[in-house]
């Protein structure tokens, strides 16, 4: 008998399938494909491909239905947190969400997002916030910061005539419908980790029906924020996490029970 | 000895951003100079030995572009 060493391999990790085959129009760097990335491994993992909707926004994630493999609407801009409390009460037994930037659901729909929150609607909002209007743009946006140059804020946001960035998650957290209100950020692994783990949680906490959930999602803007990608990422860290830091807002009290 | 992998990037979803490159522990990731793909972009590949198929470059790739493989080394019985 002799023993011999042999070498096998085994696969750490493959793209999901639960992400279509083909290539996405975002620009090279832009962390909505990680944002996506994540939301199907979740999905995957959780065994619910064939029981979600997603509810697109308009952004520059307008094509998110292009991306995912699961059935998929699209709001008119803003809307989808309306559409997505359609689709649930409609079908509440399937896993619904939304995919927003922050000129979608901070800006002009603002309004949807308080009363779905308020509403206590059993949804899953996915917040992208990347501080402008990235599709039209690179716009000043209601989370763009305040001293940041933006398309139509060049020379910095003035904070006397625009105002002060709205910080979505804290204010959305006060209201007694929202059941699951957190901030991550998409600019280190660590953090990307951290950012899966809330969208988990996000899920869990509609299955259980404890009502809404939102996960922000901290994310760069290379091309509009005129910078490499690795440059944007540490934009990220260094201006963006100050004013907007990651954390649990609104945690309901079922929530700990939930182990992942 | 630290555990030995590799990766596999599928260059039609690589836009050559280069995150994967700034965050490898390892250093052993680099664009392709010579070669494009077919949207033009100059694609992530392994550039030197050392990856240990930690799997950090597809946490960070915004195309779920690469796979990773890990060595496990088993001794065998043969009888
Ligand atoms: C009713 C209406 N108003 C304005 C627009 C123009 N518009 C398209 S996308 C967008 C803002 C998108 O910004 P955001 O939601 O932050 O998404 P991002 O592209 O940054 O991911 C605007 C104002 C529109 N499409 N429809
Ligand atoms: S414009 Fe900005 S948000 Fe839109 S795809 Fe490009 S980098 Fe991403
Ligand atoms: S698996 Fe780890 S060591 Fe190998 S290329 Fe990716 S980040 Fe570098
Ligand atoms: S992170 Fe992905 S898309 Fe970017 S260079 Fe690496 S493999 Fe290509
Ligand atoms: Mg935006």
């Amino acid at each position: 008998m002799n023993t011999l060493e042999q070498d096998l391999e085994k696969l750490v990790y493959e793209r999901p399938d639960t992400l279509v085959e083909t290539t996405t129009h975002y620009c090279p760097g832009c962390t909505h494909g990680v944002a996506h990335r994540l939301i199907a491994e979740v999905i995957e993992e959780m065994g619910l491909r064939d029981r979600t909707i997603g509810v697109a926004s308009v952004g520059c994630s307008v094509f998110a239905y292009n991306y995912f493999d699961f059935d998929f609407v699209q709001a008119p801009h803003g809307r989808a947190p309306a559409m997505a409390t359609g689709v649930k009460r409609t079908l509440p037994d399937r896993v619904v969400l939304t995919y927003q930037g922050d000129g979608d659901l901070a800006s002009i729909g603002m309004g949807e997002i308080v009363h779905a929150a308020a509403r206590g609607e059993n949804i899953t909002v996915v917040f992208l916030n990347n501080a402008n209007y990235g599709m039209t743009g690179g716009q000043m946006a209601p989370t763009t910061l305040p001293g940041q140059k933006t398309s139509t804020s060049p020379s910095g946001r003035d904070v006397e005539t625009a105002g002060f960035p709205i910080r979505a998650s804290e204010m959305l957290s006060t209201l007694d419908g929202s059941s699951y209100v957190v901030r991550r950020s998409l600019h280190d692994p660590k953090s990307i980790r951290l950012a899966k783990k809330a969208l988990r949680t996000a899920f869990e906490v509609q299955i259980r029906g404890l009502g809404f959930s939102m996960v922000e999602l901290l994310s760069i803007c290379p091309t509009n924020w005129g910078m490499t990608p690795v440059d944007s990422l540490h934009w990220l860290e260094s201006n963006m996490l100050p004013y907007y830091p990651v954390g649990d807002y609104k945690i309901n009290p079922i929530v700990a029970e939930i182990k992942i | 000895m630290p555990p030995k992998g590799r990766i596999e990037v599928d260059e039609k979803y690589c836009k050559g951003c280069e995150l994967c490159v700034d965050a490898c522990p390892q250093d052993v990731l680099g664009l392709a100079a010579e070669r494009i793909n077919a949207k033009g972009y100059h694609p992530a590949e392994l550039i030197e030995a050392g990856c240990t198929g930690c799997g950090i470059c597809t946490i960070v790739c915004p195309e779920a572009a690469i796979t990773v493989y890990r060595e496990v080394t088993k001794a065998q019985g043969n009888q």
